[in-house]
């Protein structure tokens, strides 16, 4: 056989797999060798007519759109709709807590406006010439002054064994409301004593909040027997609790 | 092996993609290969509801495991591997395969290229139909491994990821692929001649003589 060791390598040679250096020598050889030129194109001829013969089968467009959607709606689709629904969930979120942020900051700044507006009541009082009028160091007057005058009554704590000293009570008005404020002393602090209805009270009220730093007055406030207490004075934060305490226990 | 797939060259074949890095969701690297996978299905299954089967199936498994399939690597030889494994489990491809007999070929040398017989030569001539036939008639690893040579152009490198076997058996393999096509097409080719001869002998029989 002519040429049998280049012919052994003629199909690899023709896929282009030799190294390169080998394809060079192969090119050379092909150029020169007519027996080897005649297999070589023997075979490229063999090679096309496969590859043309090969090409044969061509799937139906109907079936191609369905191994399409198969592989490609699905996946797409559920991370679409993932994306949608976290979007979704995330803008109502948002739109939860911007709506209780706002419903939050306007509560906080109605209970800024009164408590501010107590302190300047209790500031005003104490200011003026004559901060009561009901002027009893007795209970027992103070309380019954206050009748006709305003749409509640409510029980004072007996102060014999206590620091604290009634000083006298007035009318007052919170958010055209009236209400009763009460003065009692304790050492040399004034602490006033306001006591509302607590329907007629607009506004939910934030027992916590921390509103007397901002005031420089101690202040605390609770919810009894459909009143609602505040008190608030510059005296110690414990002095404005023991009286808290005191009211509590007498509405009690 | 050299990569030497030079198109100035009139011998040589030009392949370099499917080697490439990829990049991409599964769509749009698996739907390009859509049509010669199904070519592929259908010379396997020598049938459509099979062929379309075997494509639907492979592209299941591959969007299953595609989470698995390392981006950089050769896409084309993993669809084709998971295709071709796919149709050796099915029926038809275990009934292909039980009638072949393997163990001549593999790793042996390559075939010493015997004289060719000047018909051969007409091979480019003949209609594809009796190519088709004779393709047709290899079994089953003949068939698939001078489709991923001739008709999808892998290199055997491609070759050998996508039938998981090496290159040595690649080169062996598709030696005696090519010998028994060359066979086959020599013989229809013969017996389309004779047929022909016969057909014109029919047809001039009964042409008065002088």
């Amino acid at each position: 056989m002519v040429c049998e060791s280049w012919k052994t390598q003629l199909d690899t040679y023709l896929d282009g797999e030799l190294p390169s250096e080998e394809m060079h020598v192969f090119d050379t050889h092909v150029s020169i060798c007519p027996s080897c030129a005649a297999d070589a194109l023997e075979r490229v001829q063999m090679k096309r007519s496969v590859k043309a013969a090969g090409k044969r089968f061509t799937p139906s467009a109907e079936f191609r759109r369905r191994v399409h959607q198969s592989i490609a709606a699905k996946p797409r689709r559920s991370i679409v709709g993932f994306g949608w629904t976290v979007a979704t969930a995330m803008i109502a979120i948002l739109m939860v807590v911007d709506l209780a942020t706002t419903y939050m900051g306007r509560q906080r700044v109605h209970q800024e406006q009164v408590y501010s507006e107590l302190a300047d009541l209790h500031v005003a009082t104490l200011a003026s010439s004559s901060p009561v009028d009901v002027v009893s160091s007795d209970r027992h007057n103070v309380k019954p002054w206050f009748q006709g005058k305003i749409p509640f009554t409510f029980e004072l704590p007996e102060l014999q064994d206590s620091e604290f000293s009634l000083l006298g009570g007035r009318i007052t008005y919170l958010g055209q409301t009236a209400g009763a404020h009460l003065i009692y002393q304790v050492r040399k602090h004034k602490i006033s004593v306001f006591i509302f209805q607590e329907t007629s009270l607009p506004g939910r009220w934030d027992e916590e909040y921390p509103a007397t730093k901002k005031l420089s007055f101690n202040m605390e406030t609770w919810s009894q027997g459909s009143l609602r207490y505040c008190i608030l004075g510059d005296a110690a934060a414990a002095d404005i609790h023991n009286l808290a305490e005191l009211l509590k226990r007498a509405a009690g | 092996m050299g990569r030497n797939k030079r198109a100035t060259q009139s011998f040589h074949f030009v392949y370099v993609s499917g080697t490439e890095p990829q990049s991409g969701s599964f769509e749009e690297l698996a739907m390009p290969l859509f049509d010669q996978l199904y070519n592929f299905a259908h010379w396997l299954t020598r049938n459509r509801e099979e062929a379309e089967d075997l494509v639907q199936e492979t592209y299941v498994k591959a969007l299953k495991g595609f989470s698995s399939f390392h981006l950089g690597t050769n896409f084309r030889a993993w669809m084709y591997r998971i295709l071709r494994n796919t149709f050796l489990t099915s029926r038809t491809g275990l009934r292909a395969t039980m009638t072949v007999a393997l163990d001549l070929e593999e790793d042996g040398p390559e075939l010493a290229v015997e004289s060719h017989t000047p018909e051969t030569i007409l091979i480019e001539r003949v209609n594809s139909q009796l190519v088709q036939n004779a393709i047709d008639e290899l079994p089953v690893h003949f068939r698939e491994i001078l489709l991923l040579c001739e008709v999808e152009e892998m290199s055997y490198q491609e070759i050998a990821e996508t039938l998981s076997i090496r290159i040595g058996t690649v080169m062996s393999r598709l030696s005696r692929a090519r010998k028994t096509l060359g066979e086959r097409l020599r013989q229809n080719l013969k017996g389309e001649q004779s047929n022909g001869l016969r057909v014109l002998e029919d047809t001039t029989r009964h042409i008065p003589r002088r």
